[in-house]
Formats: C-alpha cells, structure tokens, sequence
C-alpha cells in the first residue's frame, strides 16, 4: 500500500514538475472524454448527479467552492473571505465583486439565494438538495413550508450571511457543479436549458445532445490570464475500445482507463508515460443486511472478511486498478489511518468465527448484484469458491445497476456489492453510518450503534483539526471491528492524458472533473 | 390508390396501441422509482408529491389512459432525466439517425443487389463463390467487433477518416458508422437477390422470352430485373425496422446522437417516457417504410392493383 502510494505521489510530482517546467501556452483545443455513457443528462446542471455531467460544467459553472486537488480540500471559489462566527454556525462570505456571467452581467449575492432557493424547490426535486439542506430554513422550502430559506441573508451585494444547521464545513457541501451558481434572471427562463449561462472559464457554444459540448474561452472569467484554451470539446464516448483507438490516434486528449486497458497502456512503452491515477474516494464493498440472522452477528460479518482473499481479485481480477480497503475512509481521506492492516485471509479464523457464532456448517445468503466488472458479477463469482470454502454458499441476484440503487435503498437484500462514496469529507463519509441517517439517505445497512455515534458526533463538535481527525480515525477504526461490510477496494481512477496536454489535477473527488482554466496545450498538439 | 392508403393507414393504429401497452405495461412493472432516476437521496416527503404530480399514484388504467390522451395531441411526456420534452429530445435525435440508416441502406443496396446479379449471372463461378463468402461473412460478423475493425483500419492505421463523432454531420464522420451498420444488410441483399434471380432465371417467361429470340441483356433487363425486385423491395423494408435497432450498438461506438442512443440511455436510467417515445418513433418509422413498399410494389409491378 506504501509503495502504491509513494508511486501515486511520485507521479503528481513529476506531471507538477513538467508543467512547472514549461510556461503555459495560450490558445489550442482541449478536447476531453466524457467515458460514463453516451449522453449528457441535461444542460441544467442541477438536474443531474451524473459525474458525466460534471466533466462539462466544471468548464461552463463555478459554485460557491471548488476542489483543490494540490491542497486536497474544498477552497472557496466564489468568495474573497469567508468569517466563521455563532459558535461555527454562521458564515459570512465576503464574494468575489469581478465575477461575470457568461451574459456579461456580474455576479452578487442575489445570484447566489436565487439558485439555492430553486435547488430547494420540492416540486421538481433537484439532487443538489441534499447539499443545500444544511442551511438553516431550506428544508422547510423543499417541503414547501416556506418561499425562501431564512438561513440565507443578503447584507449587500457581495456579503452574504449563511446560517447552518451543523456544525460543518461548507466547502465539503457546495463545491460541485450540483450547487452551481446560475444568473437569476437567466436561469429563470425556458431557453436557460438550450443555452446555459455560467460563471466559469468557458462559455456555451453548442451541444450535439448524445455527441459532444463546444466551449470558447470566457474573456471575463475572473482569474488573470487564464483560462489558456481558446476552446474546450468534451466528447462523449461510453466504449472504451472506441476511445482507445481515438486516443492513440490522437483524437482526443484524455481518455478514462478500464481493467483491460490499464494493464495495455502500462505494457505499451508509447503509453505508459500517459498514465495518470489517483485514489478516488469511492469504497467497493459488500454490504450485509442486519435484518438478516446471521449478518445481525458481527463475528458473521468479520468471518466473511476473513473468508476472501482481496488481494487476489484486486489483482488477478481487478488488474490492480483499485488499492485494497481496510476500513470505510479511503486513502485520500484526510482521516486515513495510514497505520491500519486490512482484514488479512485467513479462512481458518473465518471457520472458527463462524462456529462460535452458532453456524459450524455454514449457511446461505443471497447476494444482489449488478454486472459491473469492478464491483458487480465478476467480482461476486470470484468470491463464491472463497465462501464455500468456510461453508457459506451463495445464491446470485442479478439486477441492473438502476435497479440495485433502488434495492440498495429501500434495503430489500441480504447482500448487495456496490461502490459508494466515502469522501471527500471523512465526517460526512462516517455520519452514512449515525443512526439519525435514514436508510435511504445512505446508511444502507441500517447501521445503528450508539457508541459509534457518540464518536462520530464529538468529531462534529470539535473545532480542533487534529482531534477532529483522530476522533474520525477512531471511528474508522470502530468500523472496521464491526464489519458491517465486506472491505473490498478503493477505487483506483486512471486516466491516460496526451503528453502535450498540461495542468491535470489528480481530483480524487473523481479524476474526470478537471478545473480547466488550469489547463493548457502546448504546441506539438493537433488541435494548437 | 387513396382508399388503399386510408385502409392501410387504419390498419396500423392497433398495431401502434399494442405497441404502446405493451411498452407502457412492461416499463410499469420493472423495479425502480422515479427518486432512483433524479437522486440517491431524495426527500420521502418531496418524493411522494413528485409521484403525485406524475400522476405515478394512480392505478395503471388511468396512467394509461391519460397517456393515450396525451399521444393524441403528440404529447410523449416530460423526461425524468433531463426534465424536457420527450419530443423535443426525439426530434434533436432524428435526423443523425436518418442520415445514418439511409447512407447504410444506400451503400448495402448499391452494392449488394449487383453483387447478388452478378453472381446469380454465373451460378457455381468464382464471382459468385467470391460474393457468397463476402455474404455469409458480412452476416456473421457482429457489428460492435466489425465497426472497431473498420476505424482501427480506416482512421488509426490509413488515417483517411475520423474514428468517431458527429463532426458538422457531414460526409467524413458517417461513412464510418454507416459502412458498420451497412455491411450486414449489404450481405443479405447479395443473397437474397442471388437466389430471387436464379429462380426467375428458370421461369416460364423468361423461357418464352428468350425462345422468341429476345436477347439475353433485354431479358435480364426487362423481365428478370423487374420481377426480382419486388423481393428485393420487400427485404429492403423489412431490413430499415432491423437497421433501426441495429443502429443502436453502432451509434453508441461512434458516439453518434441518434435515437438509438437516447434509446439505451433513457432504458439505463429508467426514464420511463423517453424509452416509451423513443420506442414508438421507432416503431412508426418502420410501419410507414413498409407503407411507402406496399406502395411502392404497384409502381415496379403495374399487375399489382390497390383493391
């Protein structure tokens, strides 16, 4: 795990290095893949949660926050300062006064209570929602108690006042495009959807619904000098095996790699120097139902991670495209607990842990799957000999991906394998398993434990980063002895970019979603 | 003739509504809700009243019924997705889709009728040896592993064409895709004109044409050319329905827009109206192509009477 990790920083280093090294270029085409299907859900950002649709709006959209990938947190985007006061419940964000729109209006505060007053409204259910409820008020707009949220004051044009519900850090909440900011009077209107107006780098130019997005250079974009692309095509392209031949013959800029390709790119000594990964914070886990008798027995739970061999299929089946998962945070959480062994195997102990729990014999469990290669039917048919092993047999169910999310929260399984995400926030990531978060939110195994959430809510209301954080480590930790999951693997993202593109950042909120003002081409690209 | 079209016309409307049952039925009983398409964590409460306001409470009758009412006036419904027009989407779709099963169906026709003529002409001879092979093959093969075949060597390794996209929608981005969905149907083209033509070649006529002296090329021309036709026409009808759907695998690997793509999408996501609209389109191309054939037989052969 070590050595992965010091390869990963290794590689940050030097792709920092070369970028450094050379003085950005301005002009060119970036042109980007979108890999997660073959259209973009809408050209209403808040409508979609699709990472897909991400790829573009970081391009066309800024939020109140971004993700900075060098810091490996949430920096503010839209405001100049930001003051904590009211024992960590109000903020006061003092905004930016030299940010446009793409209709050359400039921004103010009014902007940003429009938008999340629209994100709130109940009768269309945006998914940003979930984000935008932390402020004090908003939820009694989404269920239609009140018109606006009173938690979110205008003191002038740029100074807003946000109250909280929690005591938490909002960057972690409004930095992806879910809680981009639109124009209020723009984005009020049908025609909004054709032609979107955002605040960020590029501009709108065309849309091929199924194909691609067209973006030109935004000359008013607030940042000095940048951004360096005149222009920015994100193609969508759902086969990997039709991105590959496009990307060796330098169609494309950036193409997202699979299990088979990863495992080409690195044989391939034209190739290997393309690869860029990162740990992305998404945890591929089995997860059991309480409900269920054996799983109610945590030495059930731990036997069966005692029972698989992980490492094997990370590596044999997985291609080492993923790090293997001790606990529930993921190595790029800031609470990571470097210091922690992952289940290790050991069928032996799994057998004895089984027997003492009343099923020397074993028993059987149906097991929900989709057909995913990472975390789906190749990954449970590898497991199953494994299982059978120490006596417990497997009956498979498999599902569509659409309908596993729809079991997944309803909690109509005994097992199901799915890929969650588990950061960029370690509290928000942990509190999936308080008990005050309703099953459908994300505690998909109805996890309940007092002790857990006594933790967990001392981590929320300590100021103190580094207690924070080892509080967070300790109920990691707790996880981890309780099992509710099956460990599987942290999702490895690997993204082959062309050697004459400059400036990606290793997101590991997902490696696609790219900041593209930072991004440049030099002068051996076809598209200069 | 008008009487013909009106009776034809009427024939298709229950061919249509049992389309839309079924469709309607089938995306009604598959697991999923409408929260699993917008979000993973929508509000129980916000969730009820969305169902509510989609009319998704009420009983499976009268969802249907004010569905059917809807389809009257060309209303397909709001997508779940991306919260427009199920027919806006369709309309912003159709014509890539178009374009590319009509360039396909072109290049298959030009090529596979000469083909299946030519080796009809000289049954058992190296020509027609030649274009069976090419048939058989270009029926077995499947599409997905055909079309990366076709850029791997025409754009990676020639260099002459783009490997994917959509480009202006012109020439240079869908000859690729349409050469992949088009070498199948040319392959069944070939044969079936091949094994129309033979038979015609040994027909009472085509003897007693050529016994009264008429030359060889006249009655290929006149007699064989003519009659082995309406079975070609009638396999090219046919063939646009199979295109349609083929077209789907060959959209999404060439990241072309069609409705084939917004098809596989909408099923993947549970956007239950896009997939019944994009379904219906679908099938109303293919019953009015089959339409213009039927009409399509009294103008190659003037015995056929619209009665």
């Amino acid at each position: 795990m070590f050595r992965m990790s010091v390869i990963v920083a290794g590689m940050a280093l030097a792709l920092a290095g070369s970028a450094e090294a050379q003085t950005p270029r301005k002009g060119g085409t970036i042109r980007m893949t979108a890999p997660y299907g073959s259209s973009f859900t809408s050209l209403d950002i808040h409508t979609t949660q699709r990472a897909q649709d991400e790829i573009y709006a970081k391009a066309l959209h800024r939020s109140l926050y971004t993700w900075d990938s060098a810091e490996g947190k949430p920096v503010p985007e839209l405001a100049k300062e930001v003051v904590v006061s009211g024992g960590g419940l109000v903020q006061t964000f003092k905004l930016r006064d030299d940010a446009y729109f793409h209709n050359g209006r400039k921004m103010t505060a009014d902007d940003i209570i429009w938008t999340f007053n629209r994100i709130m409204d109940g009768t269309k259910a945006y998914p940003g929602a979930r984000y935008v409820r932390i402020i004090e008020g908003a939820a009694a707009v989404e269920k239609g108690q009140a018109k606006e949220i009173s938690g979110l004051k205008k003191i002038d044009d740029f100074t807003l006042e946000m109250k909280l519900t929690e005591k938490v850090d909002p960057g972690f909440y409004f930095f992806t495009a879910l809680t981009s900011i639109y124009p209020a009077d723009e984005g009020a209107k049908d025609s909004f959807i054709q032609h979107p107006i955002g605040l960020g780098p590029f501009k709108f130019v065309e849309h091929v619904p199924g194909s691609r997005i067209v973006l030109e250079r935004w000359d008013k974009f607030y940042k000095p000098g940048k951004p360096y692309a005149d222009k920015v095509v994100v193609s969508i392209m759902g086969e990997a095996a039709a991105r590959d031949v496009a990307f060796r013959n330098k169609e494309i800029d950036t193409s997202v790699l699979g299990p088979a390709q990863y495992v080409a790119y690195q044989a391939d000594p034209n190739l290997k120097g393309t690869i860029v990964e990162v740990a992305e914070v998404f945890t591929r886990y089995m997860g059991m139902n309480p409900a269920f008798k054996p799983f109610s027995d945590k030495r059930v739970r731990q036997a069966i991670n005692y029972a698989i061999d992980s490492d094997l299929i990370i590596n044999k089946l997985v291609k080492n495209k993923a790090y293997r998962a001790t606990s529930w945070l993921p190595l790029t959480s800031p609470a990571y607990d470097k210091t922690m062994k992952p289940y290790p195997y050991d069928p032996a102990k799994a057998k004895q842990l089984l027997t003492e729990a009343g099923y020397p014999q074993g028993f059987e469990f149906e097991w929900t799957t989709s057909q995913n290669e990472s975390w789906g039917l190749p990954i449970v048919s590898a497991v199953i000999p494994m299982l059978d092993k120490v006596g417990i047999k497997v009956k498979v169910k498999q599902v569509e991906t659409a309908v596993l999310a729809e079991v997944v929260r309803t909690g109509d399984y005994q097992a199901f394998i799915y890929s969650q995400q588990s950061g960029p926030d370690p509290l928000a990531a942990l509190k999936c398993f308080h008990s005050s978060t309703p099953q459908p939110a994300c505690n998909y195994m109805n996890f309940r434990n007092p002790d857990f959430d006594k933790i967990l809510d001392e981590a929320g209301q300590t100021d103190d980063t580094a207690k924070r954080n080892q509080l967070l480590q300790k109920a990691n930790a707790f996880l981890y002895e309780e099992a509710p999951v099956w460990f599987f693997n942290y999702n490895k993202a690997v993204m082959a970019v062309q050697p004459w593109l400059h400036g990606i950042q290793q997101n590991p909120t997902e490696l696609t979603h790219q900041n593209t003002e930072e991004l440049w081409v030099d002068d051996t690209s076809p598209a200069k | 003739m008008l009487s013909f079209l009106i009776r034809r016309l009427l024939q298709t409307i229950p061919t249509v509504l049992a389309v839309v049952l079924l469709v309607f039925v089938l995306f009604s009983v598959v697991p999923g809700s409408i929260a699993s398409t917008i979000s993973d964590d929508v509000d129980p409460q916000v969730e009820l009243r969305l169902k509510q306001q989609l009319g998704l409470n009420d009983p499976i009758y009268v969802r249907f019924g004010n569905y059917i009412g809807k389809l009257a006036i060309g209303d397909f419904g709001t997508s779940f997705r991306t919260r427009e027009p199920v027919t806006s989407m369709i309309a912003k779709r159709a014509w890539p889709t178009l374009q590319l099963i009509f360039t396909a169906m072109a290049f298959s026709v030009l090529l596979g009728v000469p083909l299946g003529f030519v080796a009809a002409l000289r049954p058992g001879g190296l020509v027609d040896s030649a274009a069976m092979i090419v048939a058989v093959t270009g029926l077995s093969i499947a599409k997905f592993w055909l079309g990366l075949v076709i850029m791997y060597v025409f754009a990676l390794k020639l260099g002459w064409l783009p490997s994917f996209g959509y480009g202006d929608g012109g020439l240079k981005h869908l000859l690729l895709p349409a050469l992949t969905l088009g070498v199948s149907p040319m392959a069944l083209f070939a044969r079936t004109t091949r094994a129309a033509v033979l038979e015609i070649m040994t027909a009472d006529f085509v003897r007693t044409a050529r016994s009264k002296g008429m030359s060889e090329t006249r009655v290929v021309k006149w007699h064989v050319m003519r009659n082995a036709l309406v079975i070609i026409l009638t396999t090219v009808g046919l063939q646009f329905g199979g295109l349609m759907g083929q077209a789907v695998v060959v959209e999404k690997l060439f990241s072309w827009p069609g409705i084939g793509s917004l098809l596989v999408d909408s099923v993947l996501q549970r956007d239950i109206p896009a997939v019944q609209g994009s379904i219906l389109v679908v099938v109303l191309a293919f019953l009015a192509i089959n339409l213009l054939v039927d009409l399509l037989y009294g103008v190659i052969d003037p015995r056929i009477r619209y009665a």
